[in-house]
């Protein structure tokens, strides 16, 4: 689908009225922030075989702040970024990228294109390619296929991959096949690919899961200074990790939201003890 | 802009690669009708007629094994309905080499034969034109082309993978075959199309129109080649690879699998149409079994037998069973289905990589032998780096390169 049938499949509005933050063009490609929401899932409901894996969850993250979402396993995490990224469409409610980007309407490559980026729980990098294939298969770019067959690299861009391979440590085996790098490695790689995309909200789902102590640091170091100019959502389980990104967290249970607050307050309320703890 | 265009064609092949083309084409297009039309037939230089229309039939299936290696080998679409695209194209150009035959056919008539033994009196619709050269070169690509896009589509946009997708192209190969063995199809039933006489007004058994046509076929094989190196070498090559090995991930990153493939499925039928149209003239006839299941099962052995995600090895491979294929066919006709089908087993358990797979194995066991082996081991493509003769053998666990790799 190209942009501007994006644009026209936008809502717009009542009748012949411009939606409030419609009067002004919305370039292509551009996500629509003026509210200070990135991102707003309102009574999503996501169930499988009568399983509710999201059950009327609402949520909403702000233009450049840095979430943490924790719960249980089973409790709706991977399904929620699912929805937010198009590959399960929810039974019911509403998910918008800005404010009018409806996420529910727009396939996995239309919502990656309008700004969102998401790591997944186990890493997927491609393994055959290069690491700096990697990065350049990932960059923000027409990737269409008439695009793709006469694309050349120029030195901006190639500029661009070797910071941003400096930026996550791998600037040395820049050509080592990427099936060859280690567990941390690889989710550093992921990161590095996510960054090239440049988008406007990362999803990262356990991005520190096999990193060891020092590279966990370092990877909560990174995503702190990305706060502000990219909006993050972090699935994490190792609350040391979190408490230093420091973030809002939000607590999902069975599919809802159970509490919300920075990490010393979710962490003193009763339920969410309970949650942990209790069975 | 031009300049940097032809850069890029230019380091699509490597040096040697120029060469051995350049090589090859000479071969087939000065060498051979050389020594076909000039030396003598007694001379033990000759080339005789069987030669030429061999080399020419199975340069054909070599085009059509790049074009096959091109999805399966670096889209991870295994067809087994290539053979159908092949027919199709063969059909097309079919159409107006019976047409060709004008008026010197058993009956005289300016219809096809077929067509006067059922009793038609006109030509059907989509046999108007057919007597246009031009018009039958763009059906050879169109019609195969049309019928890819359209099945791919579907296939594709419903995300249907892995051997589900080869049974469906098994099952389509399969209709086609049935609808072309009624002579109501206007096709010419199970005899299909043969007894041609002319082409573009030339005597098509004539040595000089069979010398043409092979180089037409080595023209044809090796601009495909090319064609498929730069592809494979493009960002558009480096894209489909990750859709093979990652497809979700590639769709996360902003490729839409779906144009990509049905780009690639799509050339690689119209690719198997001009192989089947340089075919038919070859070998003098086309009918519905070049479509059956066991026909486009052979062009994936072919694949598997040299080497896939490898262009030359898919040549090496057509190549290789092809002529087995046309000496077992003579000495032992009646085993030949039982060796393809060891062939295929004893590919799988003990050459995935193919002949070229052997090739590379061999190659780094001198290299090991010699000196430091080099380690990572050489990509799936021809990337093979120089070994320093000084590097210290690496501190990295030695791999045995014997020829059965464990599971």
């Amino acid at each position: 689908m190209s942009t501007t049938e994006l644009i026209r499949e936008m809502p717009q509005g009542s009748g012949t009225e411009p939606a409030p933050g419609m009067a002004r063009v919305v370039q292509p490609g551009e996500v629509d922030l003026t509210h200070g929401v990135i991102l707003y899932l309102d009574d999503i409901t996501v169930s499988f075989d009568g399983f509710k894996a999201l059950n009327r969850l609402s949520l909403a993250i702000g233009v450049g702040e840095l979430r943490c979402i924790i719960g249980p396993n089973g409790a709706g995490k991977t399904t929620m970024m699912d929805v937010i990224t198009g590959k399960t469409r929810p039974d019911s409610g509403k998910a918008f990228f800005g404010q009018t980007l409806d996420l529910t309407r727009l396939r996995e490559p239309e919502i990656a294109h309008a700004g969102i980026g998401r790591k997944f729980q186990k890493p997927t990098v491609f393994e055959q390619h290069t690491v700096f294939e990697n990065l350049e298969l990932a960059m923000k770019t027409d990737k269409r296929v008439r695009k793709s067959l006469f694309f050349r690299l120029d030195d901006a861009a190639r500029d661009k991959i070797t910071d941003t391979l400096k930026l996550i440590r791998l600037d040395t085996v820049a050509d080592r096949p990427a099936g060859l790098l280690s567990h941390g490695q690889k989710q550093w790689l992921e990161i590095g690919m996510l960054l090239m995309q440049e988008p406007k909200l990362l999803l990262l789902d356990e991005p520190v899961a096999g990193m060891t102590d020092d590279e966990t640091m370092r990877t909560a170091e990174l995503f702190v200074s990305l706060a502000g100019k990219h909006s993050l959502m972090v699935v994490e389980h190792d609350m040391a990790f979190v408490e230093k990104l420091g973030g809002k967290v939000t607590v999902l249970h069975e599919g809802s939201v159970l509490a919300e607050g920075d990490l010393a307050t979710v962490q003193a309320d009763q339920r969410v003890i309970e949650v942990y703890l209790g069975r | 802009m031009r300049t940097s265009f032809t850069e890029r064609a230019l380091v699509t092949l490597s040096p040697g690669g120029w060469r051995a083309l350049a090589a090859f084409l000479a071969v087939m297009l000065m060498g051979v009708p050389l020594l076909h039309l000039a030396v003598p037939a007694g001379s033990p230089l000759h080339v005789s007629d069987y030669v030429v229309t061999l080399t020419g039939k199975v340069l054909c299936y070599a085009l059509v094994a790049v074009a096959m290696d091109l999805v399966w080998g670096y889209a991870g679409i295994l067809s087994l309905g290539h053979g159908l695209f092949f027919a199709l194209g063969g059909y097309a150009f079919g159409m107006y080499l019976m047409r060709q035959i004008g008026t010197d056919g058993s009956y005289h008539s300016t219809l096809p034969d077929f067509m006067v033994f059922l009793d038609w009196k006109t030509l059907p619709w989509y046999w108007q034109g057919s007597d246009h050269f031009w018009w039958a070169a763009f059906l050879v690509l169109a019609v195969p082309a049309l019928v890819a896009f359209v099945f791919g589509y579907f296939a594709f946009q419903s995300r249907i993978k892995g051997v589900y997708f080869s049974i469906i192209t098994q099952a389509l190969t399969y209709a086609a075959m049935l609808l072309f063995f009624r002579n109501e199809t206007g096709f010419g039933g199970n005899n299909g199309f043969t007894d041609f006489k002319r082409i573009l007004g030339y005597s098509v058994t004539a040595p000089e129109t069979r010398v043409v046509l092979l180089g037409v076929t080595s023209l044809a094989l090796a601009g495909t080649l090319v064609l498929a190196r730069w592809l494979v070498t493009s960002r558009f090559g480096r894209v489909l690879a990750a859709v093979r090995d990652a497809e979700s991930r590639a769709m996360f990153i902003g490729y839409n699998p779906l144009w990509y493939k049905l780009f690639i499925w799509t050339l690689s039928a119209a690719l198997c149409g001009i192989a089947g149209a340089l075919y038919v003239p070859q070998v003098g006839i086309i009918n519905p079994s070049e479509m059956s299941a066991a026909a486009s099962i052979e062009i994936a052995v072919w694949v598997a037998v040299g080497g896939r995600g490898s262009l030359i090895g898919a040549i090496v491979g057509a190549i290789a069973v092809n002529l087995a294929k046309s000496w077992f066919t003579v000495s032992f006709p009646q085993y030949w289905l039982f060796f393809l089908g060891f062939l295929f087993i004893a590919v799988t358990l003990f050459l995935p990589e193919g002949l070229v797979g052997l090739w590379r194995r061999v190659q780094a066991h001198w290299a090991k032998r010699g000196e430091a082996m080099e380690w990572p081991p050489a990509p799936l493509e021809e990337t093979a780096k120089p070994v320093a003769s000084t590097v210290v053998p690496p501190p990295v666990p030695v791999v045995p390169l014997t020829e059965e790799r464990p599971a």
